[in-house]
């Protein structure tokens, strides 16, 4: 109907000067943007289907293509705007709920961006990280808080189960389904060559990966896909999720199409049923619940291995954060809003949570304030873009912190946000063999460890720069930030000072 | 205006010096007043210190604070505190001679003081815990009074000045201890207040320090969990009170408390023995959080005994001499041959080893 | 020795290495002038079915049926490569039908043509494997 119809978004532009009708453009849009028209013998488009993935950009052979935002408007209205009236339109027609991916792109403001870091100047020398040993490896996990001597007097290892990372990243929950075999297979193999962990998401543990089992953190969500006791014993940990930050409050989709085969046997579903996970855990209602949950993970295992418990930053988090840490768990992770998603609904991914430069600071102050910041480690997620927000968030006071939008960009995603609709063009957000394949694991493996690498070189820059040569000496040290263009409000809660003073 | 310590962050470098009779050899305060003006350009006249153990045998079983009162007023308050806690054995000014360099002093006093048993057994503290906390207490909450010295049979004294005058203030050629610790202080913009100098004090532990710790801040907001209260904002006291925490709260000795706050590189405790790998992996880890990097040496004054350290890359110079049962340290090497010409050994510590020197037998 | 092996576990049937190949051979400076309009005769060529493609060309054998076959002396092996010197192809085609891999073809300059590893032309490495999103063609010892 004439009513429903929307302008695309975006234009495909084609030089067709420099097109040689290779066709590339058509054989890999997996949205059948790009047609060969024989009888005018050149390339035509419909970018009504183009989601601006940019697949065919990045390998046409001759760099005839763009992708270009269309000028089309509608009446210019600061309030109405055509993103506003589009969605509209769009549920009038469908009479449903807006679905998006990834992270919530709206403009609000970006703390890290308000952050600055601090160097040494004459009074304390700054470390040479070329010469001198600069050491970024971390440990996860609950402090005694007390040392134990055997009768001769010795130190005795009173340490909770811990997780060593060699560099204080890790790549964060995204489920097989949500995502491809080979971007889980790349995330797996990076993980163990850099000395770090992956996380399955909620999504279970493909057979294949269980050799990886060292380097993975186990996901057990509410909707418990592939949970059995085998997954527990494969992973170094065990991660509860309560909450996603993109979508906080609800639980994980997976739309029945991408439920094939061998999604089904390892998330133990009928295949092509829908995975919609609970939006609580139906046997947590409250906070003495989850440390029950805590607790039979620990027995299922033997107390060998740590429990993580993730949550959403919401309004409260600091006070949420609280009681899991007095639920047993040995490892908070707190995943802001910004935090991707494979498919959410957009009101909730672009309005609820908080960010997690503040949820992160209130939290880490909340647990000093309380003595109990040493029994529990922070780990934190939801846009964690390059390592100067990794530096801002150790020296706010997080253990580590997670990446899955920069670990998919480093696969090749290039944030089109259509994850929900399973074609992705770049072989990660789909099950479709024929993408699937686009992600050669060798490739994507490399690309990671890259990645995690030239951000963990820049971090020992950094952190050489501030006169610091071990990652324990920059965590929590809040004096090497200094806010820029905070109000006082946002400074007391950031507990850092304005720059100048 | 200028800002205070406790009101701003004031970086400083520094001169340290230390003399310990490991036989208890007791001598007067000359020689270190001499080692330490060896040092005078590592000082800018903006505080020096000592601390001296051993110097108060009549009094050995009985508290000594150190008081500075900026006013009658919070002299009056703070000894009604001291009062409801303590009972006080004896007090006094703590005499000082007049000196052209030494100005502006606040009224300086000392108190011998004994808990009360009754506050004591009230609060279900340990003895020493219960001190603490009342010395803490003190110098958060009561404006205008600070105690900079609180523990058995030894005692700080500390000035604005270059640390030979301050010696010459205090009449330290009257006290004999068996070991000595100074401190000659080049802070970047302190207006000079007395509490600022060093050494820092709490208990019978004592620390002086020569740097600018990185890790001030991660450190700081560790061990305020555990009751403490950077107030100074200065890298001695965050020093002094991990020391404390590890050592009086936790138990740990003086060799591990030193694997905590310098512990060795990765690399190194990988190239260890098992046993001594995982000892130094699990003070390592276990007790991240109060790692202390950047630059620094230090020197810490227990009850029988003295540790130096340096931070792990030796960022600060410190050398060590040896004459028959007399132990020195120093910054510089000639603060110690200017007292000591015959030497036994000199060496430097690497960085990250701990020196420690105890009285031996016949010295307890 | 290195040669060009091919993986049809990646391939993407994208022909992207058909292309490189073509421009890598044209003499030409840009693969638009190159290519423009033009129908290209490629060293390598994708095979393709339903969901299975893989790249063909030249496995530069130890033993070549084509360097024995050949009636001119054309075909020679230059360092374990196989090359072949068009000023003596007589266009007999014998190589094209002895060979089992198909990768031998007719040339437009009217002799025959095959993957000389990029050899002879300006970039002296196989442009099929510089060209291929997925490194399903790799230029590699074995």
């Amino acid at each position: 109907m004439a009513i429903d119809f929307l302008y695309p978004q975006y234009e495909v532009v084609r030089n067709m000067d420099r097109c040689i009708t290779c066709r590339a453009c058509e054989r890999q849009c997996a949205n059948e943007v790009h047609k060969y028209d024989v009888d005018f013998g050149y390339m035509t488009s419909d970018e009504s289907k183009c989601v601006a993935c940019h697949r065919c950009v990045s390998l046409c052979p001759t760099r005839a293509l763009k992708i270009v935002k269309t000028d089309h408007t509608f009446k210019e209205n600061a309030n109405w705007t055509g993103k506003a009236i589009s969605e509209v339109y769009r549920q009038a027609g469908s009479g449903g709920v807006l679905l998006s991916s990834m992270g919530n792109p709206e403009p609000y403001p970006i703390y890290w961006d308000k952050m600055l870091i601090n160097a040494s100047q004459v009074t304390n020398p700054s470390i040479d990280p070329l010469r001198e040993p600069m050491e970024t490896r971390t440990f996860l996990g609950k402090k005694p808080g007390q040392i134990q001597r055997d009768a001769n007097g010795k130190l005795v290892n009173n340490l909770s189960p811990q997780l060593e990372l060699n560099v204080p990243v890790m790549f964060s929950a995204m489920s097989y389904g949500s995502i491809s075999y080979n971007a889980h297979a790349s995330l797996a193999r990076a993980a163990a060559e850099l000395g770090t962990y992956y996380n399955t998401g909620e999504g279970g543990l493909h057979q294949d990966f269980y050799q990886y089992g060292a380097h993975t953190i186990v996901q057990v969500a509410s909707g418990r896909f592939g949970v059995h006791k085998d997954y527990l014993e494969a992973g170094a940990a065990i991660e509860i999720k309560m909450g996603q930050g993109a979508k906080p409050g609800i639980g994980g989709h997976l739309p029945g199409l991408k439920v094939g085969p061998d999604i089904s046997r390892t998330r133990m579903i009928p295949e092509g049923t829908d995975a919609i996970s609970p939006a609580p855990h139906h046997d947590i209602y409250s906070i003495e619940d989850l440390r029950q949950l805590v607790f039979s993970l620990k027995e299922a295992t033997e107390y060998q291995k740590p429990v993580m418990v993730k949550i959403a930053a919401v309004h409260n988090v600091a006070a949420i954060a609280s009681g899991v840490a007095r639920s047993g768990a040995d490892i908070i992770c707190i995943d802001g809003y910004r935090g991707g998603t494979g498919a959410a609904p957009t009101r909730i991914r672009d309005n609820v949570g908080i960010p997690i430069e503040l949820a992160l600071a209130a939290v880490d102050q909340r647990l000093r304030d309380e003595g109990i910041r040493d029994k529990v480690s922070i780990v934190i997620g939801g846009s964690v873009r390059n390592s100067g927000d990794l530096v801002k968030a150790i020296a706010l006071g997080a253990d580590a912190v997670y990446i899955a939008t920069a670990a998919l960009l480093a696969l090749g995603c290039h944030l089109c946000r259509t994850c929900q609709a399973g074609k992705c063009n770049w072989g990660i957000a789909t099950q479709r063999p024929e993408l699937v394949k686009r992600l050669n694991p060798d490739i994507g493996c490399r690309r990671l460890v890259n990645l995690v690498t030239a951000w963990d070189h820049e971090l020992k820059e950094m952190m050489g720069g501030m006169g610091i040569n071990s990652i324990e000496a920059l965590r929590g040290n809040r004096l090497m930030l200094r806010g820029l263009g905070l109000n006082q409000k946002e400074l007391d809660i950031l507990g850092i000072k304005h720059a100048g003073e | 205006m200028l800002l205070k310590e406790g009101q701003v962050r004031i970086p400083a470098g520094c001169a340290i010096s230390g003399i310990f009779h490991k036989d208890g050899k007791r001598e007067n305060g000359e020689n270190i007043i001499k080692s330490i003006a060896a040092m005078h350009d590592r000082s800018n006249g903006l505080g020096g210190g000592f601390a001296a153990y051993g110097i108060y045998p009549e009094y050995k079983d009985d508290y000594a604070f150190h008081l500075f009162y900026d006013s009658p007023k919070a002299k009056e308050e703070c000894e009604n505190y001291l009062k409801e806690y303590f009972e006080i054995i004896s007090m006094a000014k703590i005499p000082t001679r007049r000196h052209p360099r030494i100005t502006d002093e606040p009224m300086i006093f000392r108190y011998f003081l004994q808990p009360l048993r009754t506050a004591l057994e009230f609060s279900q503290l340990d003895e020493r815990e219960f001190v603490a906390q009342r010395v803490i207490f003190a110098n958060k909450n009561i404006e205008g009074a600070y105690i900079f010295s609180s523990g058995k049979n030894v005692g700080v004294f500390k000035a604005n000045g270059f640390p030979e005058d301050v010696g010459e203030y205090y009449m330290l050629e009257n006290y004999e201890a068996y070991s000595w610790t100074c401190h000659g202080r080049y802070p970047t913009n302190t207006p000079g207040w007395w509490g600022g100098a060093h050494p820092f004090a709490l208990l019978d532990c004592t620390v002086v320090h020569n740097g600018e710790i990185s890790s001030y801040d991660a450190n700081r907001r560790f061990i305020e969990m555990f009751g403490y209260s950077c107030d100074l904002l200065t890298d001695t006291e965050v020093i002094t009170y991990i020391i404390d925490y590890l050592g009086r709260k936790l138990g740990l000795t003086y060799q591990e408390i030193a694997n905590v706050i310098a512990a060795p590189f990765w690399s190194t405790i990988a190239q260890k023995e098992p046993e001594e790998r995982e000892r130094l992996t699990y003070l390592r880890n276990a007790f991240a959080s109060l790692m202390v990097t950047g630059p620094f040496s230090i020197l810490v004054g227990f009850e029988g005994g003295l540790m130096a350290l340096n931070d792990r890359l030796k960022l600060r110079s410190m050398v060590v001499g040896q004459k028959d049962e007399t132990v020195y340290i120093a910054s510089e090497e000639c603060a110690i041959r200017v007292v000591e010409q015959n030497l036994d050994s000199i060496r430097a510590p690497r960085g990250g080893e701990a020196v420690i020197v105890k009285l031996n037998e016949e010295g307890r | 020795m290195k040669r060009v092996y091919v993986d049809e576990k990646w391939c993407l049937g994208c022909h992207l290495c058909e292309y490189y190949c073509a421009f890598a051979n044209s003499g030409k400076s840009s693969m638009v002038k190159a290519l423009k309009d033009h129908k290209i005769a490629p060293r390598i060529k994708i095979e393709e079915r339903n969901n299975i493609s893989f790249a063909v060309s030249c496995r530069h054998c130890e033993d070549p049926l084509c360097v024995k076959g050949c009636i001119s002396g054309a075909l020679q092996i230059v360092d374990g490569a196989v090359h072949i010197d068009s000023e003596k192809c007589v266009g007999c085609c014998t190589c094209i039908l002895s060979c089992p891999y198909g990768a031998l073809s007719h040339s437009e300059q009217g002799a025959v043509q095959k993957c000389e590893l990029c050899q002879k032309n300006e970039f002296g490495q196989p442009m099929c494997v510089q060209g291929c999103p997925n490194k399903a063609i790799v230029y590699e010892e074995r």
